[in-house]
This record gives C-alpha cells, sequence and structure tokens, in this order.
C-alpha cells in the first residue's frame, strides 16, 4: 500500500489559517490502513484543529466526511452536494486524493494533510517500511524477492557496495543492507552462481523518465 | 484570578483499579476535591486519543488518565497504550501551545483509595496553578469582544 505521514498540525493550521469553516476529508484506503487517514485521525485532525483555533479566540467549524476511496470519481462525487458549502477542504489521503478532488470541484480550495512516503507495509505494528519503488519493470525473481531498486540506497543492480558492513548500509546503523541480504539469501539456497551474472543498468524508462504514466486496460475500458 | 478559580477535571478511571480505589477512598471517608468528572471504562486501554482531545475541546482545564500499576493490567497492556496516547496528546498540545501538564497519566491499584485521592488533590492544585485553559479564557473574551458595539 501507499505509506503516509501527517504533516505537522502547524503546516495544517497555517493552510487554513484565514478560514472559519472546512471541511477534513478522510479515506478509507491505504491512509486508513497506515493509520493516517482514516475516521480516527480525520477526528483527531479535527479535534486538534479546532482547538488550536479556540485557543487563539478565532473557532474554527471543522466537518469530517470519509470517503471508501479519494483516487476514484465515483467515491468523490459522493461528497458534491456539501464539497462547496466550505472555505478550503483538506484531504488526508495520498496526494492523489487532494488531485482528484480538485480536477472534480475546480472552484473549491483542496489542501493535503499528508505527506505521500512510499510503497510499503507493516513489518510490525506501527511500523512501516518501504518494500517498492515503483519502477515499473519488476525484477525481484533474480534477487529472490528482495528488491535492490527500493531497498538498496543507492539501487544497485551488482552489489554490495564497499561500504556494506556487517549487514547494515553506510548510510545509517539502522538500515538493513539488502545486497547483504540477497547474498546471504542466496548462499543459503545455494545458488551463489545467480550472482555471477552481471545485470545491466536498469532501462530506467519504466520508472518516472517517460513522463506521468498511465495503465490502460482495454477489457475494463467502457464507451471506446 | 486563580484563587477562585475552580478547574474541571476529566480523569478517565479503570475498573479495575483506579475506580475501585476511588470507590474505597469514599469507603474510607476520604476527602478529594469535587472539581474531578470521573469517567469509568473497561480499561484505560479503550481510552482512545480522540477522547482526550474531546474532552479539552469539551471545556476541561485538565485531564487524566489512571490505570493499573505497570504490569497488572487486567488486559495485559492496556495501561500501556494509554500511556502512549496520553505522551502523544502532550506533544500535541505542546505543538498548539497549551501547557502539556494538564494532561498526565498516572499508575495505582485497587486498593491504594488513599493515592487516588491525592492524585486528584495534585492535578486540582495544578490546574490551579495553570489557570483556565485557554480554550475557555479565549472564548471568554471571543464573547466579551462579540458583546462590544
Ligand atoms: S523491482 Fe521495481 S517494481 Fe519490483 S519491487 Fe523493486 S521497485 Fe518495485
Ligand atoms: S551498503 Fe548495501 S544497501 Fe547500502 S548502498 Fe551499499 S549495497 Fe546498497
Amino acid at each position: 500500500m501507499i505509506v503516509a505521514d501527517r504533516k505537522s498540525i502547524h503546516e495544517i493550521l497555517d493552510m487554513v489559517k484565514d478560514c472559519s469553516n472546512i471541511l477534513v476529508v478522510g479515506c478509507k484506503g491505504c491512509v486508513t490502513v497506515c493509520n493516517v487517514g482514516g475516521l480516527k485521525e480525520v477526528q483527531i485532525l479535527a479535534a486538534t484543529l479546532k482547538i488550536a483555533r479556540k485557543k487563539e479566540g478565532r473557532p474554527l467549524q471543522v466537518d469530517e466526511a470519509l470517503l471508501e476511496r479519494q483516487c476514484d470519481p465515483e467515491y468523490i462525487a459522493m461528497i458534491q452536494d456539501r464539497v462547496n458549502d466550505y472555505e478550503a477542504v483538506i484531504s488526508m489521503a495520498c496526494g492523489v486524493g487532494p488531485q482528484f478532488l480538485s480536477e472534480a470541484y475546480p472552484n473549491q480550495r483542496f489542501y493535503p494533510a499528508v505527506n505521500t512516503t512510499f510503497f510499503g507495509g507493516a513489518v510490525a505494528h506501527g511500523i512501516w517500511e518501504e518494500r517498492c519503488a515503483g519502477c515499473g519493470t519488476c525484477i525481484i525473481h533474480h534477487f529472490d524477492g528482495l528488491c535492490p531498486i527500493a531497498r538498496c540506497s543507492k539501487s544497485l543492480m551488482n552489489g554490495p557496495c564497499g561500504g556494506s558492513d556487517h549487514g547494515k548500509c553506510e548510510i545509517a546503523k539502522t538500515v538493513d543492507c539488502i545486497w547483504d541480504k540477497i547474498v546471504r539469501k542466496k548462499m543459503e539456497q545455494g545458488r551463489l552462481n545467480d550472482l555471477l551474472q552481471v545485470f545491466p543498468a536498469k532501462n530506467w524508462q519504466t520508472a518516472r523518465d517517460g513522463g506521468p504514466r498511465r495503465s490502460r486496460r482495454e477489457e475494463l475500458i467502457q464507451n471506446g | 484570578m486563580s484563587e477562585t478559580f475552580e478547574p474541571t477535571l476529566i480523569a478517565f478511571c479503570c475498573k479495575y483499579c483506579a475506580y475501585a480505589a476511588a470507590d474505597l477512598a469514599g469507603s474510607m471517608r476520604l476527602n478529594y476535591p469535587s472539581n474531578v468528572k470521573i469517567t469509568q471504562v473497561p480499561c484505560t486501554g479503550r481510552v482512545d486519543i480522540i477522547h482526550l482531545l474531546k474532552a479539552f475541546e469539551d471545556g476541561a482545564d485538565g485531564v487524566y488518565v489512571a490505570g493499573c500499576m505497570e504490569g497488572d493490567c487486567h488486559f495485559v497492556s492496556g495501561n500501556l497504550k494509554a500511556k502512549k496516547r496520553v505522551a502523544y496528546v502532550k506533544k500535541t498540545l505542546e505543538e498548539i501551545g497549551i501547557e502539556p501538564d494538564r494532561i498526565d497519566m498516572f499508575n495505582l491499584s485497587s486498593a491504594m483509595g488513599p493515592r487516588f485521592a491525592e492524585i486528584a488533590i495534585e492535578m486540582t492544585d495544578r490546574i490551579r496553578k495553570l489557570g483556565p485553559t485557554p480554550l475557555t479564557a479565549s472564548s471568554e473574551t471571543c464573547s466579551a469582544k462579540e458583546g462590544t458595539p
């Protein structure tokens, strides 16, 4: 899923400093799973904003909404009858949410309440880690399911680099060297020879190089 | 002002310890300030960040959570969860310029009636010193302003 972090309360307060009423819209997708933009987080943000503004003596009216997903127009449409009743709308979805909202409701101002960070998963309750960088051409089968693109700090195709130290990456003692893991796993499985193959530089055209990416599934497309 | 100020405190008390201790304090005829409004919860682990924030939003001058001794939670780790949530709210209050001391977490057993009374006194004194929450103070100034033609 997409992992995100909430922006600081100061940053969000600043976005809506001129407003007296706003709508905070959460998303039941990824940001609910990573506990950043679901029902509970919408309530917490709303309460915090209200307390902060009440303290300043300029009360802010904050209404709450929660959409199934903010990355699908049909769910975005569900707030159409109220979205323009506010001076601004804060989206707690990943970066896609406020963009879909802005496109659907061009007369409204939308602000992102979260910083969208990476594609990852929960390695323990409350801890998420990056696993994929969305490079567009998956090669992890060569590396026993360990991704050197997302998980090596230098995205090396033929590692490890000289900085690997006792299984840790040279950037920080808290970061595993994924190449150390790849080599160990190959050794455990008696397949170290796999790594004699030199992987050519990756073709990054499938990553961000080709401009904004698009996925088309003809069998799903209606009306042409 | 602070001499006449009577704060409102909300205490989230676990059924198995703090609430039982409050009962005991009652049977022991111990005096403690009437400023504290007690909300009984099945376990302090049930107390969420939003409950704590709402208490402030709704006008509490101080809030505290009272759970079992660490390691003695009826539901194993509810009190440890509550401790982290209290810490989160402390940090949030600090960020928005409200004294973090207005919220705290306490641990006691059901046999500690006198400690229950002590905590109530300690928190009431602390909040009395801090004065009313800036929320009520500012809404007063607000309505005063509104009253001025
Ligand atoms: S190789 Fe590319 S697509 Fe596969 S996991 Fe790594 S970043 Fe993601
Ligand atoms: S130490 Fe390992 S993870 Fe870090 S940059 Fe070098 S190969 Fe990549």
